[in-house]
């Protein structure tokens, strides 16, 4: 009798997460937990002014204050060429400031001491002579002809415009729009938002000058990377080099750049020949590391009279801050920007992307995405829903009309990418279904006789998720693969490492439930380890939804070695041939005798006990694997919305999600990740971002400025599924961990956008504060750009 | 949180307290709910020398109406303890209305309304609510008691009038004339966010004449704002929807707003119009049910 996979907790087994028992009980060990003998601490000053000269740096009462180990300055850092590191985007990025410091919460100087309290009282102690230069704040200062130069470290920059990019059809698509019915036009901005995890970012590092060995606890969502660029840029040996990432809390892609901190420490730990410790406080955090977004579009659809789009035009300006940092792997300069449109079926389509330096913090990361696939969706779906009405077609129809169809699979994407699966009209459907579409759009009518303004959005996407496929996609040369490491012990019990890094996506109840699926040996039975390079397999870590897709992928493969060496021992224990035996789970049995079996446990004791001649013992191994494709799971979103004309504060009525992220390991943990990224979306829509003011002062450098949703304001969410698998995926799945966040954004604007109709506003940039909806309802005009800010204010 | 060095005292009567706090000249820095000082400390705009605790000084904690309708909060009175208090939701309606309101529900658990009055936070909700009841502020110093009444108790944006010796003791609403009516609202982004504008309304009815009123205005000027005019405009007459559409009017001339990341000047100023009608004609349409 086979086993029952959900009592395992196999696959489709709605396990609770086995990490919570410790997180729950406060037993969690994050960096800011790691205490080591004889451990400093660093602090680390940072620039007040967005863009000045340094004229000079005075340690001298820094280093008066009893307790201080080390001052250290650019010109420390420069005479070990360590003032300036590469970044993931091939540019260059200043570690501690030596010329200019280039935006507000730059890292100028750091001390190192006995306690935190002394390091800070010392950094306070740091006198800097800044000369104000003129800040730049947004692109269009940073064109403008006479522009101050940011980046006058580099050569061959003669002004502040980091790339022109280009992909797609030209002349195809001006053919496109010569041919159309309509040309739809929009501009809009997304503004600049922040990952901002609970946890800030931190590292211990400790240099043992006995052994040369430097080993470092940080908070990193991809260790290996991490070994690889200290082993780069540090010139140390690799394997002298260990970074762990013990737990983390949260990362949402933050997590994913060298931080100049970490940098320091390191160093740091080499001079004072002591562990160093650097936890980055949450200001830090918010006003320096990686941010999401600060993108502009300016869209054109050309259409048909009944919908169907002929042809898109984007151009995007983005905004990437100091340094062109922006963690992402592929070759495209603007990411997966022109991902867009991958749901639609759409003949011919063109790009264009500027990017430009500001005197912002750099390192625009993929805030819970593919690299910029949220910017690509969001504008999607607000192009798609502006251009419905302009036509006075209806919201589900429009996208309905270009959907590529479930038998058109694999379909090439109007920028070239190859999806390969998916049912998006009955996803669709079945969302308006659960949201009565029908019957709101007459309660809607209904209501607007009463001067009352309901609206319904609709956000239909599919994203490209788990890079990559190594072809294509690269950190530093280094491929796009994941490999996981099972070693199963005689009792049948048996640990799993991986090179991807949870941050509260469960990878260690997941990875244990796909075990269980290939293996049949009960998820509590498996132990998941990772985040420590020295014992963890090589992986590229953990972020843009790619762990399920490739890593979970290693987990399943390697137990399917594991699997194949088992029955080999089975049929030695069954003393038949192997051909003659079969596989259910966790049980191999003779074909003609079904009752004569031994179970995946007995299998694993005879590996220790009882192989047959000629085998190595032991049952474990290791698979690297490389996606052949990028997954694509697809997600229909709808919510409605009511708006108090008299206020302009909209409320949400219901949020209906519907997702299609292929075969589901845990549903439960798959339901967290869409109502996380849910909650972001809504967050991004209705109340988040990080603005500056004309000085280039950071307007959300806390969380009183930058909200995050609380409980008591996020709205419920009704979720559906419906399951395409991934064809060329192991268990058929395609991600999840960020489809919410990506295309939840424009189902909230496009419900007030729908509320706001009859105004003949067409667009109001995120986040959709009160006053500015207020501000569209009785101006009868689109509202864009940041929200304003006062300079005195600040 | 790493502040800068200070002394921790945490007395055990009113008299040590005011003891420490003469010894500390100007240097020492009372300790209520913590709940605006501690981030204060922690950001180090903050660096008193001395932190004088007075979460042990007994007997400050209460919350209570004497016979004549009088309302005493104590300086060790909680957000949390207002907000949950039936002797509040029965009888005074401003601060019932804005209790729920304040901060989220972590810091109400800490944060006092004494504190939160001390404080002198433009965007505070309780110094709001003591000037549109007309409320006064108990300060106890070296030299004895003294009582200040709330509209010149804050002197501007994180000013008051105590003197560094002085420790408020309690918050005093005198009873209304007649029945006490109210509302507080309050736009703000999120659950804990500082208002983006608020209104606090109190209204004294006897039968249907305004015997009494107050406005006072949050987050739309350099100091929580005392709407006079527009309250003035009440008094002596019933509620109607001229005299509340003339008192909206002037509670929105009163504001102060500068535009910044929660909103534009003339967004501000259009919420407290907004909100203030929108209390007031509440008040009328309960009444006109009750008559
Ligand atoms: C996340 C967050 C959100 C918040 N949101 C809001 C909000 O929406 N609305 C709002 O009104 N407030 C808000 N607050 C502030 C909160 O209400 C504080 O509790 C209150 O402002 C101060 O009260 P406290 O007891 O915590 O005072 P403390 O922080 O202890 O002290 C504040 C100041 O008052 C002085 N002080 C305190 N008690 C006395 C006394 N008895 N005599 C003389 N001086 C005294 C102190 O010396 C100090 O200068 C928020 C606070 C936080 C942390």
């Amino acid at each position: 009798m086979a086993i029952d996979e959900v009592k395992i907790g196999g696959m489709g087994a709605r396990q609770k997460r086995v990490e919570d028992n410790r997180f729950i009980r406060g037993k969690g060990n994050y960096v800011d937990d790691i205490v080591l003998p004889g451990m400093l601490h660093m602090e680390i000053l940072r620039s007040p002014l967005a863009h000045a000269r340094i004229r000079s740096i005075d340690v001298s009462k820094a280093w008066d204050i009893p307790g201080v180990r080390l001052v250290l300055t650019g010109e420390t850092l420069a005479a070990r060429n360590l003032a300036w590191m590469p970044t993931l985007s091939y540019d260059t990025q200043a570690v501690l400031a030596t010329d200019k410091v280039r935006f507000q919460g730059q890292e100028v100087a750091a001390v190192v001491a006995d306690d935190p309290y002394i390091a800070k009282d010392a950094v306070e102690a740091i006198i800097v002579d800044y000369e104000p230069l003129p800040a730049i704040v947004n692109p269009d200062q940073a064109m403008a002809p006479d522009a101050p130069l940011i980046r006058d470290d580099k050569a061959n920059q003669p002004d502040n415009k980091i790339f022109d990019w280009e992909v797609g059809d030209r002349e195809g698509t001006d053919r496109a729009f010569t041919e159309a019915d309509h040309v739809s036009t929009i501009e809009m901005h997304y503004p600049r938002s922040h990952p901002s995890p609970i946890e800030a970012c931190g590292s211990v590092a400790d240099f043992d000058r006995s052994t040369g060995k430097l080993t470092v606890y940080m908070t990193s969502q991809a260790p290996h990377i991490i070994r690889a660029a200290v082993a780069m840029v540090a010139e140390l040996p690799e394997h002298q080099i260990r970074i762990i990432s013990p737990d983390i809390g949260g990362g949402f892609g933050n997590k994913v750049p060298v931080y100049p901190g970490y940098v320091i420490s390191i160093l740091a730990s080499i001079l004072a020949e002591r562990p160093v410790k650097w936890i980055e406080d949450k200001t830090g955090n918010l006003i320096s590391t990686g941010f999401g977004r600060d993108v502009y579009l300016k869209g054109e659809l050309a259409l048909r009279k009944d919908g169907r789009i002929l042809g898109v035009r984007m151009h995007t300006t983005s905004d990437h801050g100091a340094f062109f940092s922006d963690a992402q792997p592929s070759k495209f300069k603007i990411g997966l920007m022109h991902s867009a449109f991958a749901c639609y079926d759409i003949p011919s389509a063109h790009l264009t992307a500027t990017g430009v330096y500001t005197n912002k913090a750099p390192g625009g990361v993929a805030y819970r995405c593919s690299f910029r696939v949220t910017e690509a969706m969001f504008f999607q779906e607000r192009m798609v829903h502006a251009a419905a009405d302009e036509l006075g077609l209806d919201q589900a129809e429009i996208r309905r009309v270009n959907f590529v169809r479930d038998d058109d699979f694999p379909h090439r994407t109007p920028f070239g990418f190859l999806t390969d699966s998916g049912q998006y009209t009955k996803c669709l459907d079945l969302g308006l279904a659960a949201i009565d579409y029908e019957g709101f759009r007459r309660e809607q009518a209904a209501a607007r006789e009463q001067g009352r303004l309901l609206g319904i959005g609709i956000s239909t996407m599919t994203e490209p998720l788990g890079a990559g496929n190594s072809r294509e996609y690269d950190i530093l040369g280094i491929k796009m693969f994941d490999a996981a490491e099972l070693r199963v012990h005689m009792t049948g019990r048996a640990i799993l490492r991986t090179g991807a890094k949870t941050q509260g996506q469960g990878h260690e109840t997941t990875w244990a439930q796909i075990v269980a699926h290939e293996l049949g040996i009960p998820a509590d039975d498996v132990v998941v380890e990772e985040g420590d390079t020295d014992t963890a397999p090589f992986g590229m870590g953990t972020y843009a939804s790619r762990s399920t897709p490739v890593a979970g992928a290693a987990v399943s493969m390697v137990a399917r070695k594991i699997r194949a060496k088992a029955r080999k021992i089975a049929a030695h224990l069954l003393e038949v041939s192997e051909e003659d035996i079969e596989w259910e789970l966790g049980r191999f049995y003779v074909r003609s005798a079904p009752d004569r079996g031994v179970t995946i446990q007995e299998c694993a004791m005879a590996a220790y006990s009882n192989v047959p001649d000629g085998m190595e013992p032991g049952l474990e191994n290791h698979a690297y694997y490389d996606p052949p494709n990028l997954t694509w799971p697809f997600a229909a979103y709808i919510v409605t919305v009511e708006v108090d004309p008299d206020t302009g504060v909209w409320d949400v009525l219901r949020v209906v999600a519907v997702d299609d992220c292929g075969v589901r390991i845990n549903p439960m943990i798959v339901e967290g990740q869409i109502m996380g990224g849910l909650t972001e979306a809504y967050a991004m829509a209705n109340m988040q971002f990080i603005t500056f003011d004309a000085d280039g002062n950071c307007v959300g450098s806390n969380y009183m400025d930058y909200l995050l949703p609380t409980a008591w304001e996020t709205p419920g969410f009704e979720l559906h599924e419906v399951v395409t698998p991934c064809p060329h995926h192991p268990i058929g799945a395609k991600g999840v961990g960020e489809c919410a966040t990506v295309g939840g954004p424009a189902a909230f604007v496009n419900a007030v956008m729908d509320a706001l109709k009859d105004t003949g506003v067409r667009n109001i940039d995120m986040p959709l504060l009160p006053d500015r909806v207020h501000q569209a309802l009785t101006t009868g005009q689109d509202v864009s750009g940041a929200p304003p800010v006062d300079p005195e204010a600040s | 949180m790493y502040p800068p060095r200070f002394r921790y005292e945490a007395p055990r009567s009113l008299r040590e307290a005011i003891t420490l706090l003469q010894e500390g000249g100007g240097e020492a820095k009372i300790l209520a709910g913590g709940q605006s000082l501690i981030p204060m400390l922690k950001l180090r705009f903050a660096s008193p020398g001395m932190l004088v605790d007075i979460n042990n000084l007994p007997g400050l904690d209460h919350l209570t109406r004497d016979g004549d309708g009088t309302i005493r909060i104590g300086a060790l009175c909680r957000h949390e303890h207002i907000e949950r208090s039936e002797l509040i939701t029965e009888h005074q309606p401003t601060i019932a209305a804005a209790a729920p309101l304040v901060a989220d529900p972590i810091v109400r658990t800490r944060g006092t309304f004494v504190g939160s009055v001390c404080h002198a936070d433009p965007q505070g909700d309780w110094a709001a609510c003591m000037i549109a009841l007309d409320g006064a502020i108990v300060a106890e110093g070296p030299g004895g008691r003294r009582s200040i009444a709330a509209r010149d108790f804050v002197t501007g944006p994180f000013q008051n009038v105590l003197a560094s010796d002085e420790i408020a003791v309690e918050a005093v609403i005198p009873p209304p004339q007649g029945e006490a009516r109210g509302g507080y609202l309050k736009l703000e982004r999120r659950i804990g966010d500082f208002a983006t504008a608020a209104v606090a309304v109190a209204v004294d009815l006897r039968g249907d004449q305004v015997t009494r009123a107050g406005i006072a205005l949050v987050g739309v000027g350099g100091t929580t704002i005392d709407a006079r005019d527009a309250a003035d405009a009440l008094v002596g007459s019933p509620l109607s929807s001229d005299a509340i559409e003339r008192a909206a009017e002037l509670a929105a001339e009163a504001a102060q707003p500068r535009s910044d990341h929660r909103g534009s000047a003339s967004y501000k100023r259009h919420i407290v119009r907004t909100f203030t009608s929108r209390i007031l004609t509440q008040i009328d349409r309960s009444t006109q049910k009750a008559a």
